[in-house]
């Protein structure tokens, strides 16, 4: 399996920040970084990780299952996800979230047929005090109104 | 970046740098008192160090809230074994998103508080374990370790001293447990995040089995003004038992929600009312979860008080991570007890029977009762699954679920009652009233 020179690089870094006999350190972090290039964490993916880190692919595939962030299937270009754990729920993130359905025509880990946009209820991001919280691929949105949700959705379709 | 407006009433120490141009890079630093409190360490004794620590009354900012100082002294230094520094950025407890503000807009301030523990311990190499949805925060904290290595503060011979000291940032990827230490250290080392089992503490036996000081990222961050100012100045800030300042994140039905740093007990109804602007719209207060979504409710007319561990816990509540919660008079909650499980279930490792099995149960019957679909005998069962699982599991995420879940039916059991026969929610009309 070949990864982009900017992730070997990323991989040596990180192989490089554990003691020699340590190497298993990195499994999550490798996971997740080449997640971000594979869109998902793919049989040849687990092979791969397992095959540089002297592991067995059950091990790394049993690891890889433990972590939410860590998926089987691609999700959409923009991969939208929104909080509606307790501070989001009292600002109006379970109904942000609905509204993002109906806006969207796709439920929960699920996404558009042209790829374009999936959708994730999520637990907490860490963004309590700027209520609803949206987070788009690894960028947050603060204080998400229906409305403001409405010209995020088509300031992303016209970027494409 | 700032995301909402500095308090006048605030007492700015872990955050003094927040809003600076810059507040983020090494010239910011070092031109505002950067590695002062590490130069000065420099020349002084390990025990000297841990001595002002200890002095400082500082208490573990994750939430647990064990003496900062005390922890450090058990990790013993002639083991023969490597020594480590792991930082525990995995901030995910409900309610809290201030390690995140800390690690973004100074993240110097967290290296240098990993260097001054390192001194005391003996370590040269420190982990950031940063929770994966942080990408951003990564990045910043990967700036600035190589700046610092660049000009002498990381690295081999760290500004000509003989010290020598690296720090790595390690992304989660999706994992509450993985908050808890020992599961963060499973994590670490490459595993499922699944708790260990205690004692050994990790002060002994730790990352790789070795001895390991791991502590909260805001712990880390008030090193440095510790040894700066004097453990003594420090301590003065806050309460005897418990020194200094928090950051403390106010969220939920209040006019001004946000990251405010506060001497450590600071009151509570003046946290909501002159630091977060009162309650929206002119409502009454209902409720308070004042540390983060694991700790038990307080009525509003519980709410009267110093926000320290001590007076907290004897209001039978916890100051847990400073996340305070406030919800207001038209909030159901049911419906909040009913989300709190829903991610204790979601975030349960599966490893142990009480948490797994109890958490999965209670999120049914909390979905169940808010629907209206509860009988008058699922109150007494909902305290029975919970009081059953309190102390019986293998890490605190069990009492975690079960803490908050126990209060709120018995502190609204009347709002609980007037979701039974199948009626509906008497909120119903309310609760979009904030996504309106």
């Amino acid at each position: 399996m070949r990864f982009s020179a900017e992730l070997e690089a990323r991989f040596e870094k990180l192989l490089a920040s554990y003691p020699p006999d340590r190497r298993r350190s990195a499994l999550v972090p490798m996971l997740l970084y080449a997640q971000d290039e594979a869109g998902s964490v793919t049989p040849e993916l687990v092979g791969e990780v397992a095959r540089r880190l002297e592991l067995q692919p059950a091990e790394v595939a049993s690891v890889a299952s433990y972590y939410s962030m860590l998926r089987q299937a691609r999700p959409g270009k923009h991969h939208i996800q929104i909080c509606t754990n307790v501070s989001c729920q009292l600002a109006g993130g379970a109904e942000l979230f609905e509204h993002a359905c109906r806006r969207l025509g796709i439920g929960h880990r699920e996404a558009t047929p042209d790829g374009r946009f999936s959708l994730e209820e999520v637990e907490c991001l860490g963004a309590c005090c700027w209520a609803p919280a949206v987070m788009v691929n690894y960028e947050y949105h603060h204080g998400v109104t229906p409305e403001r949700f409405d010209r995020l959705i088509e300031a992303l379709r016209q970027a494409d | 970046m700032l995301y909402n407006e500095p308090s006048p009433l605030e007492v700015r120490i872990l955050t003094r740098r927040f809003g600076l141009p810059d507040s983020a890079s090494l010239d910011t630093y070092l031109a505002t008192e950067g590695f002062a409190g590490f130069r000065k360490a420099l020349a002084m004794k390990p025990e000297e160090i841990l001595e002002q620590v200890k002095i400082s009354n500082l208490r573990g900012r994750g939430g647990a809230g064990f003496p900062t100082g005390l922890k450090w002294g058990f990790v013993p230094r002639d083991s023969g074994k490597p020594r480590y520094i792991v930082v525990n950025a995995d901030e995910g407890e409900p309610g809290t998103c201030k390690d995140r503000l800390l690690m973004e807009n100074d993240p110097h301030q967290l290296i240098e508080g990993m260097l001054i523990a390192g001194l005391v311990v003996g370590a040269r190499t420190g982990y950031i374990y940063v929770r994966g949805e942080y990408r951003y925060v990564i990045e910043v904290l990967e700036r600035a370790i190589e700046e610092c290595r660049q000009r002498g503060y990381l690295g081999r011979n760290i500004l000509g001293r003989g010290f020598d000291f690296e720090a790595y940032t390690h992304t989660g990827a999706g994992s509450y447990e993985c908050g808890e230490e020992s599961a963060l250290l499973e994590s670490l080392e490459g595993k499922r995040g699944v708790p260990r089992i205690r004692p050994p503490f990790p002060a002994v036996a730790g990352l790789y089995r070795c001895p390991t000081v791991l502590n909260n990222v805001e712990s880390y961050s008030s090193i440095p003004a510790i040894l700066r100012e004097g453990g003594a100045a420090f301590a003065a800030l806050g309460t005897p038992r418990d020194g200094g300042t928090r950051l403390f994140c106010i969220s939920g039905h209040v006019n001004r929600p946000g990251v405010y740093e506060l001497p450590v007990g600071f009151n509570l109804l003046r946290m909501i009312h002159e630091v977060a602007g009162g309650v929206r719209g002119g409502k009454k207060l209902k409720a308070v979860i004042p540390g983060g979504s694991s700790c038990p409710v307080l009525r509003a007319d519980e709410c009267d008080l110093a926000m320290d561990y001590d007076s907290v816990a004897k209001a039978g509540s916890m100051l847990g991570s400073g996340g305070v919660i406030v919800i207001g008079e038209d909030a159901c909650m049911v419906r909040v007890a009913s989300r709190i499980m829903r991610f204790y279930a979601h975030e349960s490792c599966g490893w142990c029977i009480p948490c797994r099995e109890g958490t999965a149960w209670l999120r049914k019957l909390l979905a169940r009762f808010h629907a209206g679909g509860a009988t008058r005998s699922d109150l007494e069962l909902i305290g029975d699954v919970a009081r059953n699982m309190l102390g019986r599991t293998f890490c605190p995420l069990g009492d975690a679920a079960a803490m908050p879940t126990i209060s709120l039916v018995e502190k609204f059991r009347d709002e609980f009652e007037a979701h039974l026969d199948g009626r509906e929610c008497p909120f119903k009309s309310t609760v979009s009233e904030a996504a309106a």
